[in-house]
């Protein structure tokens, strides 16, 4: 068959290939443009308004807790800024704690220990099969009904109080000096910088490898000590203060925000432990040993030839396990945390503008969601194997 | 001869025993101090807890539905009595109550179903035809209004059977339409390709409530005035709809671990696509990702509960409503969710395993 010649008959691929493609663009833009039609129908008989212009209205409502300060008489668009913070506040720290735990309990599975082997297991099992809003739910109940109330707050550790009105903890009072510790750090962290590139230099040149990880952990942390050091060595802590009544100062927590980011860790470390060790174990023995043979130590066995191997399987699943997380943080709105679904909810039931919130709510995902996935494809394609 | 000329060598030490109880422990609880360090702080956690736990659960717990007998445990043991009482309404909802048995009915069909469809010797054409009869007698059952059956609304359908009902029929729906936008997005027509890794893209990027608040509150909207839709429908055909995303994804996975070989052994022999597709392509691109299908569906029977937020009485939701407004025995929530938490529990952990059964049974013909 020519291949530049087209033959228009109905016996042609081409030609079919094109008519398929014309219905179903055709079909989809058929069953949109019913379904806006209906909509902007529908909005008219019902007499709802459209547009964002709600947007600058005054929202209304109080929210309970807030990285800045928020009031009712704030626009709705604050509002739903306070709650896109605390969906990132509850996503960042649940996906902090969520790799420590599942890496944790991933290595356990490999234990050569049986009860810690047997334990790892247990707990992957049991938490990757109970329905993630069941736990967030669990939780909540735990922390809000069988705590003690704030009057006489658990004192598990010297300077954190729990109760029914959350967790307070100890934090760093403000000093000028914290300003040094950090411009220290950042200098640290600079030097470093430099260090890598001259030892990645040298070692492209004369094939003499030179240390990299210790040297930079070194440098940004004797940058931070000096600057803390010439700041005046700050040490004063704002401990939390028990009274009769309530518990006031240092840092505090809604157990709201507790049971949400306890609850995601703990089912998404499920999941993540699987991974690690799947990742651990994609890498076959025959590596391990070559790297031996090599008269490669331990550690450089580790650095050099296992744990690339081993991340290149481990990444992709786990950046998928964090959007899981981030958008399993939607569930928030079953305990009342304030997280960005929370807010639409509720100004969608004091507005009625059901499409604007849900768009709103979608918008964030899906940005946050490409964001991810284009990082992602940035990092497989700089960590994919190279071959011919 | 010279007694000093022969010098017997020293017999070497006996090997470590490596079998029996002793070489078993040496192995696993203390082949080394750390070893030895996990297990001694494994053990002192376990006899810490464990015994706190069995008195709690079982020791000094009460089981009847007894009111009194259980505040006066003040929570030093569990009342598993709120399940005697209220495991009628946490089972079937807001149903009415002398009509229970139809659900009770419907729902032990609809497990005898899924427990044959997983039985080998009964894959056949005929399980397709068995099940379009079964969901006939569930909905037959639930609804009523024939045979004598008092009828009953959707809205009034809860617990077990609804969350039953929700992940069999969006699972059985999302995978023919993953099955497509899998092979829509391998395709070499740009439309086609382009409008299903939209679709795919678009709800991966959300989560399951934003679909579910669409489906509640946004639906209303696209339909003609006039015309309404239950909203179980309009939330099933939401968590179909995200399920199917999911699903085409795992399908993809599959597809593209095919040979270019296959394709072009098939065209040789004169296959058209579709024939391709049905004949070579997904039966060998389908067996590959059992795991992860059987994954999917653990997760969408799992996701089901998250209809409790739109206001629909699953498992989840009608535990709510049993306990949720009864002062005297709202206080032994914990016990109720760890009940449903069960069921929960026993449903996805014995699709696991079954996964893990069929995994190997398939790999049967591929062994060497």
């Amino acid at each position: 068959m020519a291949a530049k010649r087209h033959d228009w008959s109905w016996r042609s691929r081409a030609t079919r290939g094109l008519i398929y493609q014309v219905l179903a663009v055709a079909a989809i833009t058929a069953v949109i443009w019913f379904l806006a039609h209906n909509t902007l129908e529908n909005m008219r008989v019902r007499g709802i308004q459209s547009g964002f212009g709600f947007f600058a209205q005054p929202a209304g409502f109080d929210i309970g807790e807030s990285i800045f300060a928020f009031d009712s008489a704030d626009p709705y668009w604050k509002a739903f800024l306070v709650g896109l913070s605390n969906t990132l506040r509850a996503a960042v720290v649940g996906i902090v704690l969520t790799t420590i735990l599942g890496t944790l309990i991933g290595i356990g599975r490999l234990s050569r220990n049986f009860l810690v082997r047997n334990l790892c297991t247990a707990y992957v099992e049991l938490f990757r099969n109970i329905p993630v809003l069941l736990q967030l739910l669990m939780w909540y109940f735990v922390l809000n009904e069988w705590l003690p109330p704030v009057s006489d707050a658990l004192n598990p550790l010297p300077g954190i109080f729990l109760s029914k009105s959350g967790m307070a903890f100890p934090i760093p009072e403000w000093e000028h000096g914290h300003l040094v510790t950090i411009v220290g750090m950042a200098l640290g962290i600079a030097t470093a910088w430099f260090y890598r590139r001259r030892a990645r230099a040298a070692f492209e040149r004369t094939g003499v490898a030179r240390p990299m990880l210790w040297p930079v952990l070194v440098f940004v942390a004797v940058g931070a000590l000096l600057g803390w050091v010439a700041g005046g060595a700050p040490t004063a802590l704002e401990l939390p203060v028990r009274n009769d009544l309530n518990v006031s100062g240092g840092g505090a927590v809604t157990p709201e925000f507790l049971a949400v980011t306890i609850g995601l860790t703990i089912y998404t470390a499920s999941f993540v432990a699987e991974i690690v060790r799947s990742g651990i174990q994609s890498v076959p023995w025959g590596q391990t040993e070559a790297a031996g043979a090599l008269g490669l130590s331990r550690g450089q066995a580790l650095k050099l030839v296992l744990l690339p191997q081993a991340l290149r399987v481990i990444i992709p699943p786990l950046t998928n396990q964090y959007l899981n997380l981030t958008k399993n943080s939607s569930l928030a709105v079953a305990v009342g945390y304030p997280d960005l679904v929370s807010i639409s909810n509720t100004t969608l039931n004091q507005t009625g503008r059901a499409v604007e919130c849900i768009t709103v709510i979608m918008a964030v995902y899906l940005t946050l969601s490409l964001v991810t996935a284009a990082l992602m494809n940035w990092y497989n394609s700089r960590s994919a194997i190279k071959e011919r | 001869m010279d007694a000093a000329l022969h010098a017997p060598v020293i017999a070497r030490p006996a090997p470590v025993r490596s079998a029996g109880l002793l070489a078993w422990l040496r192995a696993n609880l203390f082949a080394d101090w750390k070893n030895a360090l996990a297990t001694i702080i494994v053990v002192a956690l376990i006899t810490r807890w464990l015994p706190e736990i069995v008195d709690w659960a079982f020791v000094r717990s009460v089981t009847r539905p007894d009111n009194a007998a259980c505040r006066a445990l003040d929570h030093s043991g569990a009342c598993w009595g709120v399940i005697a009482e209220k495991y009628r309404l946490i089972l079937f909802g807001r149903y009415p109550f002398d009509e229970q048995w139809r659900p009770l009915l419907a729902t032990l069909l609809m497990v005898v179903m899924l427990v044959a469809s997983c039985t080998r010797v009964l894959w056949s054409r005929w399980l397709v035809v068995a099940w379009l009869a079964v969901l006939v007698v569930f909905f037959a059952l639930m609804r009523g209004g024939i045979a004598g059956l008092t009828p009953v609304e959707t809205a009034r359908w809860g617990g077990v059977p609804l969350t039953m009902l929700l992940s069999t029929l969006s699972i059985a729906a999302a995978f023919p339409i993953a099955v497509l936008v899998a092979l829509g997005r391998r395709s070499h027509l740009p439309a086609i390709r382009t409008l299903c890794i939209v679709y795919v893209e678009l709800i991966r990027g959300v989560p399951l409530i934003s679909v579910l608040f669409m489906a509640s509150f946004m639906f209303p909207l696209f339909i003609p005035p006039g015309i309404t839709v239950d909203v179980l429908v309009r939330v099933l055909v939401g968590i179909t709809l995200f399920a199917a995303a999911y699903l085409a994804e795992v399908v993809r996975g599959g597809l593209q671990a095919i040979p270019k070989g296959q394709h072009e052994a098939a065209a040789a022999m004169g296959l058209s696509y579709w024939q391709t597709q049905r004949k070579i392509v997904l039966p060998q691109a389908l067996r590959m990702v059992v795991p992860s299908i059987m994954n999917s569906f653990i997760s969408t029977f799992k996701d089901t509960s998250l209809v409790t937020i739109v206001s629909l009485y699953d498992l989840t939701g009608s535990l709510a409503l049993a306990l949720g407004g009864d002062a005297d025995w709202r206080q032994f929530y914990m016990e109720g969710y760890l009940f449903i938490a069960a069921i929960y529990w026993t449903f996805c952990f014995a699709m696991s395993r079954y996964s893990q059964w069929v995994e190997r049974h398939l790999r049967v013909g591929n062994a060497r």
